[in-house]
Parts: C-alpha cells; sequence; structure tokens
C-alpha cells in the first residue's frame, strides 16, 4: 500500500525520472484487490437503505409463490405440493438476492455521462473492478438473506435441504457460477453501449426470457418436456433455478456434477465473450466532454 | 376546462414528436413490452395446461384478469410513471418553482409532464387479450356489463394514480422517493391473479392497505356478470376517496414546499 505513493513522490522529485518498473498488470490487480473491496464495500454501507428498498421490490417470488400455492391447494402438481412450492419459491428470493448485479446499468450510465473514463485510466482491468465492485455487496447481501432463510427454515422446516453431503458443499460453487453467468452476460450486454444508444433495451429482452427460463416464475420440471431439454441447455437455468434445484435435493448427485460442468463452461464462454466485447466497445470510444 | 383539454393534446404532441425523433428506439420499447406481456402469460399457460380451473377460475376467466393487469400496467408505464419520475427530480433539483408559477394547476402540469408512448403497447395489448377471452368464454357479454366493467377499470385507474400522487408528495418531505414508486410498482404485480389466489396476510394486505383486488379482479368480475351492484358503488366510493386523500395530500405537500435552489 504505502509503496506506490513513495515510489510517485520520488518521480516527481528526481530530476531525471528514473525508468518505471516492468508492470505486470495481473500481480499490480491482485494487490489492489482487497482495497477496491475495501472501497466498494464502504459504498454499499453507505447506501444500505437504498439497496434495502431494492431488496423488499424482489416481490415476484411470493408473488408466484401465491399462485402455485392455489394451485397445490386443491392438488398437487407434479411433485410439488404446498410446502415444496414455498420451498422452492423462498430460495429462489434468497438466492436471485444473492447472486444479483447492477452491472449493465452501471456500465451504461458510465459510457453515457462519459465517466468510464476515469475507469479506463487506471492502472486495471476495468472489468476487474467492475467484478469488485458486485462482488464487495455480497457481505451486505448475506446479511439480508440470513434472516429470510432462518424465517424460511423456521416456517416449512430443515429437512427440505438436501441431504447429500456433496451437493452442501458444491452450493457455494453453484452459487459463484451464478454469479458469474450473470455478470458477464451484463458486461456482454453493457459493452453494447459504446456503440449504441439502446443496450438496455437488449438488455430487457434478456430479463424477459431470463424471467421465463431461469425458473424465476416456475420449476423448470413443470415445463413440458421438449421445451425443457432445450432450455437446459441455455444459460438462464444456470443463474439461478441449479443452485435451488441443487440446494433442495431436487436433482440428484450426478444431475448436479453434470449440471455444475455445463454452468462453468457457460462462464468460461461468457467471459470470453465479455472480453471481446469490452474491447471492441473500448476501441470505438471516444470519450464526451473535455 | 377546454383550455386544460387543449394543454392535454399540446403535452401529448410533445410526446409523440420526441417519439418519432427517436423512432428505433420506439418500436424496440414497443418490441419489448409486448414481449414482456407475453412472457408473463407464460407460467398461467404452463398452470391451466395442468389444471381445469385455479381458486374458482378457469383459463379464459383468468386471462380477462391478467389483460385488466396488463392494461393498467399500460397506463402505468405510458402515464404514471414518467410522470412521477420528472416530478421527483423537480422536487429534487428546485425546478418544481417553473411549474408551480405557471397558470395552470401544478398537479395537472406534472401528471402529463411526459408521455412514454410506446407503452401503449401493453394498454392495446392488455384490452385485446380481454377481448380474446371474453372471446374465448363462448357466450355473448351484454352491453351494460361491458359498461361496468370500464367504469370499474376507470375506477382502478383513478386508486393506481392517487397511490403515486400520494408517493409523489412525499418527495417534498423525504425528497428521494424514486426507490418508493419503485416499490409500488413491484407490489402492484400482484394485481395479475385474481385476489381469491391470496390467503392470509396478503389478503388483508390486498385488500385494504393497497386494494389490489378492486384494481384488476372487479373490472373482470364485472365482465363476467358475477359482481352485485352494491360491489360496484363499493368500489368507485373508495376510488373516488382516493382521488380525494390524494388531491389533499398533494396540496398539503405544495403548500408547505421551500425550494430547494435559491
Amino acid at each position: 500500500m504505502t509503496s506506490a505513493p513513495s515510489g510517485l513522490g520520488a518521480l516527481a522529485a528526481a530530476p531525471v525520472p528514473p525508468p518505471p518498473p516492468p508492470v505486470r498488470p495481473l500481480r499490480g490487480a491482485l494487490r489492489a484487490l482487497p482495497t477496491m473491496l475495501r472501497v466498494h464495500f464502504a459504498e454499499v454501507v453507505a447506501w444500505r437503505a437504498e439497496m434495502l428498498v431494492w431488496v423488499l421490490a424482489y416481490t415476484m417470488p411470493l408473488i408466484m409463490l401465491a399462485l402455485w400455492s392455489a394451485v397445490a391447494r386443491e392438488a398437487p402438481v407434479g411433485r410439488f405440493g404446498e410446502r415444496e412450492f414455498r420451498a422452492y419459491f423462498l430460495a429462489t428470493l434468497v438466492f436471485r438476492l444473492l447472486v444479483a448485479s447492477w452491472a449493465v446499468w452501471e456500465m451504461n450510465i458510465e459510457i453515457r455521462e462519459g465517466n468510464i473514463a476515469a475507469r479506463l485510466l487506471r492502472p486495471i482491468h476495468p472489468l476487474l473492478s467492475y467484478a469488485a465492485q458486485q462482488a464487495s455487496a455480497f457481505p451486505m447481501r448475506i446479511v439480508l438473506a440470513v434472516p429470510i432463510v432462518i424465517a424460511s427454515l423456521l416456517w416449512i422446516g430443515a429437512d427440505v435441504v438436501t441431504r447429500d453431503p456433496v451437493q452442501l458443499l458444491l452450493l457455494p460453487l453453484t452459487l459463484v457460477g451464478a454469479w458469474a453467468v450473470t455478470f458477464l452476460v451484463m458486461v456482454m450486454i453493457g459493452s453494447l453501449a459504446f456503440r449504441w444508444e439502446s443496450a438496455l433495451g437488449v438488455f430487457d429482452l434478456w430479463l424477459g426470457l431470463y424471467f421465463v427460463f431461469s425458473g424465476y416464475l416456475m420449476p423448470l420440471e413443470l415445463l413440458p418436456d421438449w421445451l425443457q431439454s432445450i432450455v437446459r441447455w441455455l444459460p438462464f437455468p444456470y443463474m439461478l433455478a441449479f443452485p435451488v434445484e441443487n440446494a433442495l435435493g431436487l436433482i440428484d448427485r450426478g444431475t448436479t456434477l453434470r449440471a455444475l460442468g455445463i454452468q462453468w463452461s457457460w462462464a468460461a464462454l461468457l467471459l470470453w465473450g465479455a472480453l471481446a466485447a469490452w474491447r471492441s466497445g473500448v476501441r470505438r470510444y471516444s470519450a464526451y466532454g473535455g | 376546462m377546454t383550455r386544460y383539454l387543449q394543454l392535454f393534446a399540446i403535452q401529448v404532441r410533445a410526446s409523440l414528436l420526441l417519439a418519432l425523433q427517436y423512432r428505433l428506439d420506439f418500436f424496440l420499447q414497443f418490441g419489448i413490452a409486448i414481449f414482456w406481456s407475453t412472457s408473463t402469460l407464460v407460467p398461467l399457460w404452463v398452470l391451466f395446461s395442468q389444471r381445469p380451473g385455479v381458486a374458482g377460475w378457469s383459463w379464459p376467466e383468468a386471462l380477462v384478469v391478467v389483460g385488466f393487469f396488463l392494461a393498467l400496467k399500460g397506463v402505468l408505464a405510458t402515464v404514471i410513471q414518467p410522470a412521477v419520475a420528472q416530478a421527483v427530480s423537480h422536487v429534487r433539483n428546485g425546478t418544481l418553482d417553473f411549474v408551480l408559477l405557471k397558470p395552470a394547476d401544478a398537479q395537472f402540469l406534472v401528471s402529463t409532464a411526459h408521455f412514454e408512448l410506446a407503452r401503449l403497447a401493453d394498454l392495446a395489448g392488455g384490452l385485446a387479450l380481454v377481448a380474446f377471452a371474453s372471446w374465448r368464454l363462448g357466450e355473448p357479454i351484454p352491453p351494460t356489463a361491458i359498461a361496468v366493467s370500464l367504469l370499474l377499470f376507470a375506477g382502478a385507474v383513478a386508486i393506481l394514480y392517487s397511490l403515486f400522487v400520494l408517493v409523489l408528495s412525499l418527495a417534498f418531505y423525504f425528497v428521494k422517493v424514486d426507490n418508493l414508486s419503485f416499490l409500488l410498482s413491484s407490489i402492484f404485480d400482484a394485481a395479475r391473479w385474481p385476489s381469491s389466489v391470496f390467503r392470509g396476510v396478503l389478503a388483508l394486505l390486498f385488500t385494504f392497505v393497497i386494494p389490489l383486488a378492486l384494481m384488476t379482479t372487479y373490472p373482470a368480475l364485472a365482465l363476467l356478470g358475477r359482481i352485485d351492484s352494491a360491489r360496484v358503488a363499493i368500489a368507485l366510493g373508495i376510488a373516488s376517496a382516493f382521488l380525494v386523500l390524494s388531491r389533499l395530500a398533494w396540496r398539503r405537500a405544495v403548500r408547505q414546499y421551500t425550494s430547494a435552489g435559491g
């Protein structure tokens, strides 16, 4: 931490500037990461009331829960009774809260208003700084999620959670994967804002598909078989439905491992796509303003 | 009165010109609105492919409710949300003074400041869905039922509008309420199902605090001929009460408003 400022000071004082040390981008980024996380975490804490309102606005799973409970009251749908629906939609609520990201809106505003120039100047890849910003909200999200989880488990009973130790161990990995897919898609679509004003419109389209095919509105196994076999290859289920199904033991261990493979393949593919979209976007970019 | 109609026409024309200027964006918004509306039907379609009815509602009957919900959402997105967004920024930046100084009613000016015309797609789509569902019901609907239904829908618009004016009045005290209006619209999402779906606390909340049942279920019941005149009268009474209440709240808020600028 202290070496960088003093190095700068020496640079200003010396009549002949010494040659700059060879920059190792990745190492520098890793060194800066804890500080970046701390700064962004302070931001999140400062805006905590804002965040609480955003969380309260995640009403959709509860609205869907009311509908499907009304259905299940008459007779179970597939293997979903009232209790199973409760567990499913509360898990959906909590996991959505945990893996959510707002990078696309952030990028859109920064690109339009020109503030992104500040990010471009820093000696750290801007995508990494966006990632740090999003990740630093995680502790706050956990703080908000824990009471919901506890209340849900008291209400429904803890035995809705999977008993399989492998599935429990993989749970954090499925969530990180879901977060990565969510974030990288946002960066990819957000990079469109470099060349096109309507990038948020594209994201709205994506969001519409996400709502239907991510398991947010209903458990995916209630979809017709032909549709389900297509949807399982798309990225949407791996952003929400898969972690939920894994945590509740709705799928067996083998399926979990296979799905984890698909999820992380999507994450890798999207990482490549996000980097490419960003690079080609920045090349076209000329800052607004002075 | 004619002056206000003229003013209204002028404001609509300004929004129309703006929409025509950004044509591509307009059509994109239009398409997205239709796409979103269709996607809300998917869970319902999956549900009714397994069951003939839910909580006393058949597939076409539930579609009538969803249609009214979409239409109301169209009104919300076309008129109410842009107005609230603009008014909140007026309060925050102190530019509300310019609105208050104009020789017309400030609430009227704020409410008609901007129309997001692309979102009329929701209104049209919702009403088309209502018409389609009524046709699927197979029985001809008497004109009186249609009239009562439209009357109740107008009442629903009044309630929705009043709720947002109430939120807006809070902006004078708390300055930052765009989150609150966001929260209100996400609660309004619960109006997409017939009110008999909700039980317990939610049922009480949606009947007495935010009268969602009045907004979409009652117009649908009227169209299906399942509503009595007493309930129609109560619904319209509540709608009028909301209008009066929101008007009072607005006047009170404006009176104690001290400009932010200087």
